[in-house]
Protein backbone atom coordinates (compact mmCIF):
# COMPACT_ATOMS: atom_id res chain seq x y z
CA UNK A 1 0.00 0.00 0.00
CA UNK A 2 1.00 3.57 -0.90
CA UNK A 3 0.20 5.10 2.46
CA UNK A 4 2.27 8.20 3.35
CA UNK A 5 3.54 7.62 7.36
CA UNK A 6 3.08 11.53 7.57
CA UNK A 7 -0.61 11.22 6.43
CA UNK A 8 -0.74 8.15 8.16
CA UNK A 9 -3.26 8.75 11.53
CA UNK A 10 -5.06 6.57 13.54
CA UNK A 11 -8.32 4.98 12.31
CA UNK A 12 -8.35 7.95 9.62
CA UNK A 13 -11.94 7.21 8.54
CA UNK A 14 -13.16 7.97 11.63
CA UNK A 15 -11.50 11.25 12.01
CA UNK A 16 -13.00 11.92 8.33
CA UNK A 17 -16.50 12.38 10.17
CA UNK A 18 -14.97 15.27 12.40
CA UNK A 19 -16.79 18.36 10.64
CA UNK A 20 -20.31 15.96 10.42
CA UNK A 21 -20.25 15.40 13.89
CA UNK A 22 -19.13 19.29 14.90
CA UNK A 23 -22.21 20.38 12.66
CA UNK A 24 -24.38 18.06 14.40
CA UNK A 25 -22.45 19.09 17.86
CA UNK A 26 -23.36 22.54 17.12
CA UNK A 27 -26.91 22.36 15.57
CA UNK A 28 -27.74 20.16 19.20
CA UNK A 29 -25.89 23.28 21.19
CA UNK A 30 -26.47 25.72 19.55
CA UNK A 31 -22.47 26.71 19.57
CA UNK A 32 -19.40 24.42 19.88
CA UNK A 33 -19.38 24.77 24.24
CA UNK A 34 -16.28 23.11 25.89
CA UNK A 35 -19.33 20.32 26.46
CA UNK A 36 -19.93 19.59 23.16
CA UNK A 37 -16.11 19.75 21.93
CA UNK A 38 -15.75 16.62 24.98
CA UNK A 39 -18.82 14.64 23.78
CA UNK A 40 -17.57 15.05 20.46
CA UNK A 41 -14.16 14.02 21.17
CA UNK A 42 -15.58 10.85 23.43
CA UNK A 43 -17.17 9.68 20.73
CA UNK A 44 -14.88 9.50 17.66
CA UNK A 45 -11.79 8.85 20.13
CA UNK A 46 -10.04 11.98 19.68
CA UNK A 47 -8.49 14.38 22.24
CA UNK A 48 -10.80 17.76 22.66
CA UNK A 49 -7.02 19.57 21.75
CA UNK A 50 -7.79 17.44 18.10
CA UNK A 51 -11.61 18.48 17.91
CA UNK A 52 -10.55 21.93 18.86
CA UNK A 53 -7.37 22.22 16.54
CA UNK A 54 -10.37 21.26 13.70
CA UNK A 55 -13.03 23.67 15.17
CA UNK A 56 -11.13 26.58 15.42
CA UNK A 57 -9.53 26.59 11.92
CA UNK A 58 -13.63 27.29 10.61
CA UNK A 59 -15.18 29.85 10.29
CA UNK A 60 -18.87 28.19 10.43
CA UNK A 61 -18.00 26.26 13.63
CA UNK A 62 -19.00 28.67 16.82
CA UNK A 63 -17.12 29.00 19.74
CA UNK A 64 -19.06 31.29 21.12
CA UNK A 65 -23.33 31.52 21.54
CA UNK A 66 -24.62 32.95 18.82
CA UNK A 67 -28.12 34.68 18.00
CA UNK A 68 -31.10 32.59 16.88
CA UNK A 69 -30.69 34.59 13.86
CA UNK A 70 -27.14 34.86 12.27
CA UNK A 71 -26.81 37.66 10.33
CA UNK A 72 -23.91 37.58 8.19
CA UNK A 73 -22.96 40.84 5.34
CA UNK A 74 -20.84 40.09 2.76
CA UNK A 75 -17.87 42.50 2.74
CA UNK A 76 -16.61 41.25 -0.98
CA UNK A 77 -15.53 43.42 -3.55
CA UNK A 78 -18.53 42.30 -5.66
CA UNK A 79 -20.97 43.55 -3.04
CA UNK A 80 -18.89 46.80 -2.21
CA UNK A 81 -19.05 47.59 -6.10
CA UNK A 82 -22.40 47.80 -6.58
CA UNK A 83 -23.39 49.78 -2.53
CA UNK A 84 -23.10 46.69 -0.02
CA UNK A 85 -20.45 45.75 2.45
CA UNK A 86 -20.38 48.87 4.85
CA UNK A 87 -23.91 51.06 3.83
CA UNK A 88 -25.12 47.00 4.69
CA UNK A 89 -23.04 46.67 7.87
CA UNK A 90 -24.19 49.98 9.33
CA UNK A 91 -28.06 49.33 8.65
CA UNK A 92 -27.84 46.39 10.30
CA UNK A 93 -25.69 47.96 13.21
CA UNK A 94 -28.19 50.72 13.67
CA UNK A 95 -31.36 48.45 13.60
CA UNK A 96 -29.64 46.01 15.87
CA UNK A 97 -27.57 48.49 18.12
CA UNK A 98 -24.76 45.66 17.81
CA UNK A 99 -21.93 45.98 16.62
CA UNK A 100 -20.07 43.00 14.82
CA UNK A 101 -19.55 39.79 16.45
CA UNK A 102 -21.97 40.60 18.73
CA UNK A 103 -25.31 39.18 19.72
CA UNK A 104 -28.23 41.45 20.93
CA UNK A 105 -29.27 40.91 24.47
CA UNK A 106 -32.47 38.65 23.94
CA UNK A 107 -30.39 36.14 21.53
CA UNK A 108 -32.60 37.05 18.83
CA UNK A 109 -29.68 38.36 16.54
CA UNK A 110 -26.18 38.35 15.74
CA UNK A 111 -24.06 40.54 13.17
CA UNK A 112 -21.24 38.89 11.41
CA UNK A 113 -19.34 40.18 8.90
CA UNK A 114 -18.34 37.68 6.40
CA UNK A 115 -16.08 36.82 2.92
CA UNK A 116 -16.72 36.25 -0.49
CA UNK A 117 -20.63 34.26 -0.79
CA UNK A 118 -19.80 32.92 -4.06
CA UNK A 119 -23.23 34.92 -5.00
CA UNK A 120 -21.81 38.25 -6.76
CA UNK A 121 -24.92 37.87 -9.38
CA UNK A 122 -26.82 38.42 -6.61
CA UNK A 123 -24.87 41.43 -5.37
CA UNK A 124 -25.17 42.93 -2.56
CA UNK A 125 -25.92 39.52 -0.42
CA UNK A 126 -26.03 38.61 3.36
CA UNK A 127 -27.09 35.47 4.45
CA UNK A 128 -29.09 35.05 7.30
CA UNK A 129 -28.82 31.15 9.25
CA UNK A 130 -28.59 28.77 5.88
CA UNK A 131 -30.73 31.29 4.10
CA UNK A 132 -29.12 33.39 1.21
CA UNK A 133 -30.59 37.12 0.31
CA UNK A 134 -29.68 38.59 -3.09
CA UNK A 135 -29.74 41.83 -4.35
CA UNK A 136 -30.54 43.34 -1.21
CA UNK A 137 -31.60 47.14 -1.04
CA UNK A 138 -32.24 49.19 2.57
CA UNK A 139 -35.58 48.27 2.04
CA UNK A 140 -35.22 44.63 1.30
CA UNK A 141 -32.90 44.74 4.37
CA UNK A 142 -35.41 46.86 6.67
CA UNK A 143 -38.49 44.48 5.99
CA UNK A 144 -36.35 41.21 6.39
CA UNK A 145 -35.18 42.20 9.89
CA UNK A 146 -38.45 43.53 11.11
CA UNK A 147 -39.81 40.35 10.08
CA UNK A 148 -37.54 38.31 11.64
CA UNK A 149 -37.96 40.54 14.83
CA UNK A 150 -41.43 39.42 15.02
CA UNK A 151 -41.03 35.51 14.74
CA UNK A 152 -41.60 33.17 17.23
CA UNK A 153 -37.98 32.20 18.80
CA UNK B 1 -22.43 29.07 -34.23
CA UNK B 2 -21.75 28.26 -30.67
CA UNK B 3 -24.44 25.81 -28.63
CA UNK B 4 -23.79 26.50 -24.55
CA UNK B 5 -24.22 22.75 -23.13
CA UNK B 6 -22.79 22.90 -20.01
CA UNK B 7 -25.74 25.21 -18.88
CA UNK B 8 -27.91 23.94 -21.52
CA UNK B 9 -30.42 22.46 -18.88
CA UNK B 10 -29.69 25.01 -15.97
CA UNK B 11 -32.90 27.29 -17.14
CA UNK B 12 -34.89 24.54 -17.15
CA UNK B 13 -37.77 23.83 -14.69
CA UNK B 14 -36.81 21.73 -11.91
CA UNK B 15 -33.18 20.91 -13.83
CA UNK B 16 -32.01 20.05 -10.21
CA UNK B 17 -34.17 16.64 -10.53
CA UNK B 18 -33.28 13.23 -11.98
CA UNK B 19 -36.49 12.98 -14.19
CA UNK B 20 -36.09 15.72 -15.78
CA UNK B 21 -32.36 15.24 -16.55
CA UNK B 22 -33.04 11.56 -17.61
CA UNK B 23 -35.76 13.65 -20.12
CA UNK B 24 -33.33 15.31 -21.84
CA UNK B 25 -30.56 12.29 -23.29
CA UNK B 26 -29.11 12.38 -19.10
CA UNK B 27 -26.83 9.18 -18.13
CA UNK B 28 -26.30 8.72 -22.17
CA UNK B 29 -22.66 9.61 -21.76
CA UNK B 30 -22.16 7.24 -18.25
CA UNK B 31 -23.94 4.04 -20.27
CA UNK B 32 -21.74 4.99 -23.74
CA UNK B 33 -18.34 5.15 -21.71
CA UNK B 34 -19.48 2.21 -19.68
CA UNK B 35 -20.36 -0.30 -22.42
CA UNK B 36 -18.36 0.99 -25.40
CA UNK B 37 -14.96 2.29 -24.08
CA UNK B 38 -12.12 0.71 -22.11
CA UNK B 39 -10.63 2.58 -19.31
CA UNK B 40 -7.16 3.52 -21.31
CA UNK B 41 -9.39 4.70 -24.20
CA UNK B 42 -11.31 7.29 -22.07
CA UNK B 43 -8.06 8.56 -21.06
CA UNK B 44 -7.31 8.85 -24.33
CA UNK B 45 -10.49 10.68 -25.60
CA UNK B 46 -10.36 13.17 -22.46
CA UNK B 47 -6.10 13.76 -23.82
CA UNK B 48 -7.41 14.27 -26.84
CA UNK B 49 -10.12 16.50 -26.45
CA UNK B 50 -7.43 19.41 -24.60
CA UNK B 51 -9.88 19.60 -21.44
CA UNK B 52 -7.89 21.85 -19.11
CA UNK B 53 -8.68 22.41 -15.05
CA UNK B 54 -11.55 24.94 -14.61
CA UNK B 55 -10.90 25.50 -11.10
CA UNK B 56 -8.30 27.88 -11.62
CA UNK B 57 -4.85 26.05 -12.28
CA UNK B 58 -5.92 25.07 -15.71
CA UNK B 59 -3.77 21.62 -15.78
CA UNK B 60 -4.79 19.02 -18.59
CA UNK B 61 -6.93 16.77 -17.14
CA UNK B 62 -6.24 14.25 -19.74
CA UNK B 63 -2.71 14.44 -18.48
CA UNK B 64 -4.06 13.84 -14.25
CA UNK B 65 -5.73 10.97 -15.34
CA UNK B 66 -2.80 9.29 -16.62
CA UNK B 67 -0.63 10.21 -13.51
CA UNK B 68 -3.18 8.16 -11.31
CA UNK B 69 -1.86 4.24 -10.96
CA UNK B 70 -2.77 1.49 -13.00
CA UNK B 71 -2.62 -1.51 -10.69
CA UNK B 72 -6.06 -2.38 -10.07
CA UNK B 73 -5.16 -3.96 -6.35
CA UNK B 74 -4.97 -0.12 -5.17
CA UNK B 75 -7.54 1.45 -4.22
CA UNK B 76 -8.22 4.65 -5.58
CA UNK B 77 -10.56 7.89 -5.24
CA UNK B 78 -12.27 10.53 -6.98
CA UNK B 79 -12.78 13.76 -5.08
CA UNK B 80 -15.14 16.37 -6.13
CA UNK B 81 -13.97 19.96 -5.57
CA UNK B 82 -17.08 22.13 -5.39
CA UNK B 83 -15.93 24.81 -2.25
CA UNK B 84 -16.00 27.78 -4.49
CA UNK B 85 -14.79 30.47 -2.29
CA UNK B 86 -12.38 32.79 -5.44
CA UNK B 87 -13.92 36.38 -4.85
CA UNK B 88 -15.90 36.92 -8.42
CA UNK B 89 -16.28 33.30 -8.91
CA UNK B 90 -20.10 32.03 -8.98
CA UNK B 91 -20.51 29.33 -11.35
CA UNK B 92 -20.08 26.11 -9.24
CA UNK B 93 -22.66 27.28 -7.22
CA UNK B 94 -25.04 27.51 -10.24
CA UNK B 95 -23.91 23.94 -11.56
CA UNK B 96 -24.59 22.20 -7.94
CA UNK B 97 -27.99 23.92 -7.74
CA UNK B 98 -28.92 23.21 -11.01
CA UNK B 99 -27.38 20.34 -12.97
CA UNK B 100 -25.82 17.88 -10.52
CA UNK B 101 -26.08 15.20 -12.06
CA UNK B 102 -24.17 16.58 -15.09
CA UNK B 103 -21.35 16.59 -12.51
CA UNK B 104 -22.18 13.16 -11.16
CA UNK B 105 -21.97 11.88 -14.57
CA UNK B 106 -18.56 13.11 -15.02
CA UNK B 107 -17.27 11.45 -12.24
CA UNK B 108 -18.56 7.90 -13.38
CA UNK B 109 -16.84 8.29 -16.54
CA UNK B 110 -13.41 9.54 -14.65
CA UNK B 111 -13.85 6.94 -11.84
CA UNK B 112 -14.57 4.29 -14.38
CA UNK B 113 -11.23 5.40 -16.27
CA UNK B 114 -8.72 5.69 -13.59
CA UNK B 115 -10.06 2.85 -11.62
CA UNK B 116 -11.67 4.68 -8.20
CA UNK B 117 -14.37 2.90 -6.68
CA UNK B 118 -15.43 5.73 -4.27
CA UNK B 119 -15.80 9.47 -4.96
CA UNK B 120 -16.29 12.24 -2.31
CA UNK B 121 -17.73 15.16 -2.86
CA UNK B 122 -16.44 18.35 -0.77
CA UNK B 123 -18.55 21.09 -0.90
CA UNK B 124 -18.41 24.95 0.48
CA UNK B 125 -20.16 24.59 4.36
CA UNK B 126 -21.99 28.08 2.95
CA UNK B 127 -23.56 26.18 0.08
CA UNK B 128 -26.68 25.09 2.31
CA UNK B 129 -29.04 24.68 -0.92
CA UNK B 130 -26.16 23.39 -2.94
CA UNK B 131 -25.37 20.46 0.15
CA UNK B 132 -29.37 19.31 -0.14
CA UNK B 133 -28.80 19.43 -4.00
CA UNK B 134 -26.08 17.32 -3.56
CA UNK B 135 -27.52 14.83 -1.21
CA UNK B 136 -30.47 14.42 -3.21
CA UNK B 137 -29.35 13.80 -6.51
CA UNK B 138 -26.69 11.27 -5.20
CA UNK B 139 -29.48 9.16 -3.70
CA UNK B 140 -31.49 9.29 -6.92
CA UNK B 141 -28.55 8.60 -9.00
CA UNK B 142 -28.06 5.31 -6.75
CA UNK B 143 -31.80 4.90 -7.16
CA UNK B 144 -31.77 5.01 -10.54
CA UNK B 145 -28.57 2.24 -10.95
CA UNK B 146 -26.25 5.21 -12.12
CA UNK B 147 -24.16 4.80 -8.35
CA UNK B 148 -23.54 1.39 -6.45
CA UNK B 149 -22.21 -2.05 -7.57
CA UNK B 150 -23.00 -3.35 -11.16
CA UNK B 151 -23.41 0.52 -12.61
CA UNK B 152 -25.84 0.16 -16.00
CA UNK B 153 -24.77 -3.63 -15.76
CA UNK B 154 -21.13 -3.09 -16.46
CA UNK B 155 -20.03 -4.34 -13.42
CA UNK B 156 -18.34 -1.54 -12.72
CA UNK B 157 -18.91 -0.25 -8.70
CA UNK B 158 -18.96 3.07 -7.20
CA UNK B 159 -20.06 4.88 -4.06
CA UNK B 160 -20.39 8.61 -3.86
CA UNK B 161 -20.96 10.21 -0.64
CA UNK B 162 -20.88 14.55 0.15
CA UNK B 163 -18.56 16.19 2.77
CA UNK B 164 -19.59 19.78 3.64
CA UNK B 165 -16.62 22.52 4.76
CA UNK B 166 -17.23 24.90 7.11
CA UNK B 167 -15.68 28.25 5.98
CA UNK B 168 -12.04 28.51 4.79
CA UNK B 169 -11.00 29.26 1.61
CA UNK B 170 -7.97 28.11 1.41
CA UNK B 171 -9.72 24.26 1.13
CA UNK B 172 -10.27 25.00 -2.78
CA UNK B 173 -6.49 24.19 -2.56
CA UNK B 174 -6.70 20.81 -3.41
CA UNK B 175 -4.38 18.73 -0.84
CA UNK B 176 -5.94 21.39 1.94
CA UNK B 177 -9.42 19.96 0.64
CA UNK B 178 -8.13 16.61 1.24
CA UNK B 179 -6.80 17.33 4.61
CA UNK B 180 -10.25 18.92 5.18
CA UNK B 181 -12.04 15.39 4.26
CA UNK B 182 -9.76 13.73 6.63
CA UNK B 183 -11.46 15.79 9.33
CA UNK B 184 -8.07 17.94 10.02
CA UNK B 185 -7.48 21.78 9.83
CA UNK B 186 -7.59 22.44 6.11
CA UNK B 187 -3.52 22.75 6.15
CA UNK B 188 -1.98 22.60 2.40
CA UNK B 189 0.41 19.49 2.11
CA UNK B 190 3.81 19.53 0.80
CA UNK B 191 3.86 18.48 -3.06
CA UNK B 192 5.38 16.27 -4.26
CA UNK B 193 3.90 14.04 -3.49
CA UNK B 194 0.64 14.82 -5.82
CA UNK B 195 -3.03 13.57 -4.86
CA UNK B 196 -2.21 11.06 -7.73
CA UNK B 197 0.25 9.18 -5.69
CA UNK B 198 -0.65 10.07 -2.13
CA UNK B 199 -4.25 11.42 -1.90
CA UNK B 200 -7.11 11.13 0.62
CA UNK B 201 -6.54 8.40 3.33
CA UNK B 202 -3.12 8.30 1.98
CA UNK B 203 -4.65 6.86 -1.60
CA UNK B 204 -4.21 7.75 -4.82
CA UNK B 205 -6.86 10.27 -5.50
CA UNK B 206 -8.03 12.24 -9.00
CA UNK B 207 -9.06 16.24 -7.98
CA UNK B 208 -10.97 17.89 -10.19
CA UNK B 209 -13.51 21.37 -9.94
CA UNK B 210 -17.07 20.17 -10.99
CA UNK B 211 -16.80 22.46 -14.32
CA UNK B 212 -14.15 20.29 -15.32
CA UNK B 213 -16.35 17.27 -14.31
CA UNK B 214 -19.31 18.62 -16.61
CA UNK B 215 -17.43 18.65 -19.63
CA UNK B 216 -16.59 15.07 -19.30
CA UNK B 217 -20.20 14.21 -20.38
CA UNK B 218 -20.26 16.40 -23.52
CA UNK B 219 -16.66 14.98 -24.73
CA UNK B 220 -17.64 11.48 -24.53
CA UNK B 221 -21.47 12.13 -26.20
CA UNK B 222 -19.94 14.52 -29.01
CA UNK B 223 -16.06 13.11 -29.05
CA UNK B 224 -13.24 15.18 -28.33
CA UNK B 225 -12.23 16.63 -31.65
CA UNK B 226 -15.55 18.77 -31.33
CA UNK B 227 -14.49 19.88 -27.75
CA UNK B 228 -11.12 20.61 -29.51
CA UNK B 229 -12.77 22.63 -32.38
CA UNK B 230 -13.74 25.28 -29.67
CA UNK B 231 -11.71 27.51 -27.95
CA UNK B 232 -8.08 28.42 -29.10
CA UNK B 233 -4.76 26.79 -29.54
CA UNK B 234 -4.21 26.12 -26.04
CA UNK B 235 -7.68 26.87 -24.37
CA UNK B 236 -10.50 24.53 -25.62
CA UNK B 237 -13.81 24.07 -25.04
CA UNK B 238 -16.72 25.56 -24.37
CA UNK B 239 -16.17 27.96 -20.04
CA UNK B 240 -18.38 29.18 -17.95
CA UNK B 241 -17.52 32.89 -17.40
CA UNK B 242 -19.17 34.35 -14.13
CA UNK B 243 -19.60 38.33 -14.35
CA UNK B 244 -20.11 40.72 -11.75
CA UNK B 245 -19.47 44.47 -10.50
CA UNK B 246 -20.67 47.44 -12.21
CA UNK B 247 -22.30 45.76 -15.01
CA UNK B 248 -25.72 45.79 -16.16
CA UNK B 249 -26.53 42.01 -16.19
CA UNK B 250 -24.16 40.23 -13.92
CA UNK B 251 -24.53 36.62 -14.66
CA UNK B 252 -22.99 33.50 -15.67
CA UNK B 253 -22.29 33.04 -18.93
CA UNK B 254 -21.29 30.09 -21.04
CA UNK B 255 -18.96 31.08 -24.25
CA UNK B 256 -16.00 29.55 -26.23
CA UNK B 257 -12.44 30.21 -24.60
CA UNK B 258 -11.22 32.30 -26.71
CA UNK B 259 -14.44 35.06 -26.36
CA UNK B 260 -12.90 38.04 -26.26
CA UNK B 261 -13.41 40.77 -22.61
CA UNK B 262 -15.62 43.15 -24.94
CA UNK B 263 -17.92 40.81 -26.24
CA UNK B 264 -18.23 39.54 -22.89
CA UNK B 265 -18.83 42.89 -20.87
CA UNK B 266 -20.68 44.98 -23.46
CA UNK B 267 -22.65 42.06 -25.23
CA UNK B 268 -23.62 39.31 -22.83
CA UNK B 269 -23.40 41.26 -19.86
CA UNK B 270 -24.81 44.44 -21.56
CA UNK B 271 -22.05 46.87 -20.53
CA UNK B 272 -21.56 49.27 -17.72
CA UNK B 273 -23.75 50.64 -15.74
CA UNK B 274 -24.98 54.22 -16.28
CA UNK B 275 -22.67 53.74 -19.41
CA UNK B 276 -19.06 54.70 -17.74
CA UNK B 277 -16.25 53.94 -18.80
CA UNK B 278 -14.61 50.91 -17.22
CA UNK B 279 -11.01 51.96 -14.84
CA UNK B 280 -10.17 48.23 -14.42
CA UNK B 281 -11.39 44.66 -14.81
CA UNK B 282 -10.32 41.21 -12.76
CA UNK B 283 -10.36 38.66 -15.55
CA UNK B 284 -9.92 35.25 -13.50
CA UNK B 285 -11.46 36.17 -9.95
CA UNK B 286 -9.90 38.20 -7.20
CA UNK B 287 -6.47 36.37 -7.13
CA UNK B 288 -5.65 37.49 -10.77
CA UNK B 289 -3.70 40.50 -11.74
CA UNK B 290 -5.77 43.51 -12.87
CA UNK B 291 -6.08 44.64 -16.50
CA UNK B 292 -6.73 48.21 -17.63
CA UNK B 293 -9.76 49.50 -19.92
CA UNK B 294 -7.02 49.47 -22.85
CA UNK B 295 -6.97 45.62 -22.30
CA UNK B 296 -10.38 45.00 -23.19
CA UNK B 297 -10.09 43.11 -26.71
CA UNK B 298 -7.75 40.73 -24.62
CA UNK B 299 -9.19 36.71 -25.60
CA UNK B 300 -10.74 34.61 -22.75
CA UNK B 301 -7.87 31.88 -23.14
CA UNK B 302 -5.16 30.62 -20.80
CA UNK B 303 -2.46 32.28 -23.48
CA UNK B 304 -3.78 35.51 -23.98
CA UNK B 305 -4.48 36.38 -20.02
CA UNK B 306 -0.54 34.91 -19.63
CA UNK B 307 0.59 37.79 -22.67
CA UNK B 308 -1.39 40.42 -20.84
CA UNK B 309 0.14 39.55 -17.30
CA UNK B 310 -2.98 38.40 -15.69
CA UNK B 311 -4.46 34.26 -15.44
CA UNK B 312 -7.38 33.00 -16.93
CA UNK B 313 -8.50 31.73 -13.03
CA UNK B 314 -11.71 30.48 -12.55
CA UNK B 315 -12.89 33.17 -15.55
CA UNK B 316 -14.83 35.41 -12.87
CA UNK B 317 -14.35 38.61 -14.32
CA UNK B 318 -14.89 41.49 -12.16
CA UNK B 319 -16.14 45.22 -13.77
CA UNK B 320 -14.95 48.66 -12.38
CA UNK B 321 -15.89 51.50 -13.83
CA UNK B 322 -14.43 54.96 -13.51
CA UNK B 323 -15.47 56.15 -9.96
CA UNK B 324 -14.16 52.66 -8.42
CA UNK B 325 -11.10 53.96 -5.90
CA UNK B 326 -9.06 51.60 -6.95
CA UNK B 327 -6.87 51.55 -3.41
CA UNK B 328 -10.01 50.24 -1.53
CA UNK B 329 -10.64 47.89 -4.35
CA UNK B 330 -7.08 46.30 -3.28
CA UNK B 331 -7.20 47.19 0.15
CA UNK B 332 -10.73 45.01 0.17
CA UNK B 333 -9.25 41.86 -1.64
CA UNK B 334 -6.04 42.39 0.12
CA UNK B 335 -8.14 41.53 3.31
CA UNK B 336 -10.09 38.98 2.03
CA UNK B 337 -6.42 37.09 2.01
CA UNK B 338 -5.13 38.00 4.90
CA UNK B 339 -8.85 36.46 6.58
CA UNK B 340 -8.13 33.49 4.86
CA UNK B 341 -4.51 32.58 5.18
CA UNK B 342 -4.60 29.42 7.10
CA UNK B 343 -1.40 30.73 8.85
CA UNK B 344 0.96 27.19 7.83
CA UNK B 345 3.83 29.39 6.71
CA UNK B 346 5.13 32.55 7.62
CA UNK B 347 5.42 34.75 4.73
CA UNK B 348 1.27 34.43 4.00
CA UNK B 349 0.17 33.94 7.73
CA UNK B 350 2.16 37.45 8.71
CA UNK B 351 2.89 38.88 5.26
CA UNK B 352 -0.18 38.97 3.85
CA UNK B 353 -1.55 40.91 7.28
CA UNK B 354 1.72 43.53 6.64
CA UNK B 355 0.39 43.72 3.28
CA UNK B 356 -3.39 44.50 4.12
CA UNK B 357 -2.10 47.08 6.76
CA UNK B 358 0.06 49.33 4.48
CA UNK B 359 -3.17 49.28 1.78
CA UNK B 360 -5.15 49.97 5.11
CA UNK B 361 -2.80 53.16 6.04
CA UNK B 362 -2.74 54.23 2.16
CA UNK B 363 -6.61 54.14 1.84
CA UNK B 364 -7.39 55.57 4.91
CA UNK B 365 -5.23 59.09 4.37
CA UNK B 366 -2.23 57.89 6.78
CA UNK B 367 0.40 56.11 4.38
CA UNK B 368 3.62 57.07 4.31
CA UNK B 369 5.63 57.87 1.23
CA UNK B 370 7.77 54.80 1.18
CA UNK B 371 4.38 52.63 1.15
CA UNK B 372 4.20 51.92 -1.64
CA UNK B 373 7.47 50.40 -2.30
CA UNK B 374 7.00 48.68 1.00
CA UNK B 375 3.75 46.77 -0.31
CA UNK B 376 5.84 45.60 -3.68
CA UNK B 377 8.82 44.40 -1.02
CA UNK B 378 6.67 42.38 0.71
CA UNK B 379 4.70 41.37 -2.53
CA UNK B 380 8.24 40.25 -3.83
CA UNK B 381 8.89 38.59 -0.92
CA UNK B 382 5.82 36.72 -0.46
CA UNK B 383 5.47 35.26 -3.85
CA UNK B 384 7.23 31.66 -4.57
CA UNK B 385 8.18 31.61 -0.72
CA UNK B 386 5.08 29.73 0.19
CA UNK B 387 3.97 26.70 0.99
CA UNK B 388 0.88 26.64 -1.36
CA UNK B 389 -0.54 28.58 -4.40
CA UNK B 390 -1.84 30.92 -1.88
CA UNK B 391 1.05 33.24 -1.71
CA UNK B 392 1.60 33.98 -5.03
CA UNK B 393 -2.44 34.61 -5.33
CA UNK B 394 -2.53 36.91 -2.81
CA UNK B 395 0.10 39.92 -3.77
CA UNK B 396 -1.73 40.05 -7.12
CA UNK B 397 -4.29 42.69 -5.99
CA UNK B 398 -1.74 44.63 -4.60
CA UNK B 399 1.05 44.58 -6.94
CA UNK B 400 -0.69 44.67 -10.18
CA UNK B 401 -2.82 47.44 -8.78
CA UNK B 402 0.62 49.27 -8.05
CA UNK B 403 2.05 49.03 -11.35
CA UNK B 404 -0.64 49.82 -13.00
CA UNK B 405 -2.16 52.58 -10.73
CA UNK B 406 0.90 54.30 -9.09
CA UNK B 407 -0.01 57.93 -9.17
CA UNK B 408 -3.35 57.22 -8.05
CA UNK B 409 -2.00 55.38 -4.39
CA UNK B 410 0.74 58.40 -4.51
CA UNK B 411 -2.32 60.98 -4.81
CA UNK B 412 -3.83 58.97 -1.95
CA UNK B 413 -0.53 59.07 0.19
CA UNK B 414 0.27 63.35 -0.65
CA UNK B 415 -4.12 64.26 -0.29
CA UNK B 416 -4.38 62.05 2.26
CA UNK B 417 -8.19 60.77 0.47
CA UNK B 418 -8.87 59.03 -2.75
CA UNK B 419 -9.05 60.55 -6.40
CA UNK B 420 -12.56 61.22 -6.43
CA UNK B 421 -12.72 62.24 -3.25
CA UNK B 422 -15.46 60.38 -2.15
CA UNK B 423 -14.09 59.21 1.52
CA UNK B 424 -11.07 58.60 3.05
Amino acid sequence: MLANPRTRIRNPKKRAMLLSALYIAQEQYGWLSPEAIQRVADRLSLTPGQVFSTASFYTMFKLEPQGRYAVQVCEGLSCYLVGGAEPVIEQVKQRLNIEPGETTPDGRFSLEIVQCLAACDLAPAIKVNDELYGDLTAEKLEALLTELAKKEI
Amino acid sequence: MFEPVLTANIHRPDSEKIAVYLAHGGYAAAQKALTQYTPEELIDIVKRSGLRGRGGAGFPAGVKWGFMPKDPSVEKIVAVNTDEGEPGTFKDRQIVERDPHQVIEGVIIASYAVGASRAYVYIRGEFFLGVKRWIKAIADAYEGGFLGKDILGSGFNLDMSVHRGAGAYICGEETAMIESLEGKPGNPRMKPPYPAQVGLFGLPTLVHNIETLACIRHIVLRGPEWFAGIGSEQSKGPKIFSVSGHVNRPGNYELPLGTSLREIIYEHAEGVRGGRQIKAIIPGGASTPVLTADQIDTLMTFEDLEKAGSQLGTGAIVVMDETTCIVEAARRTTKFFAHESCGRCVPCRIGSVRLFETLDRIEHGKGLAEDIDRALYLAENIDGRTFCPMGAALVNPARSTILKFRPEYEYHIEHKHCLNGEKN
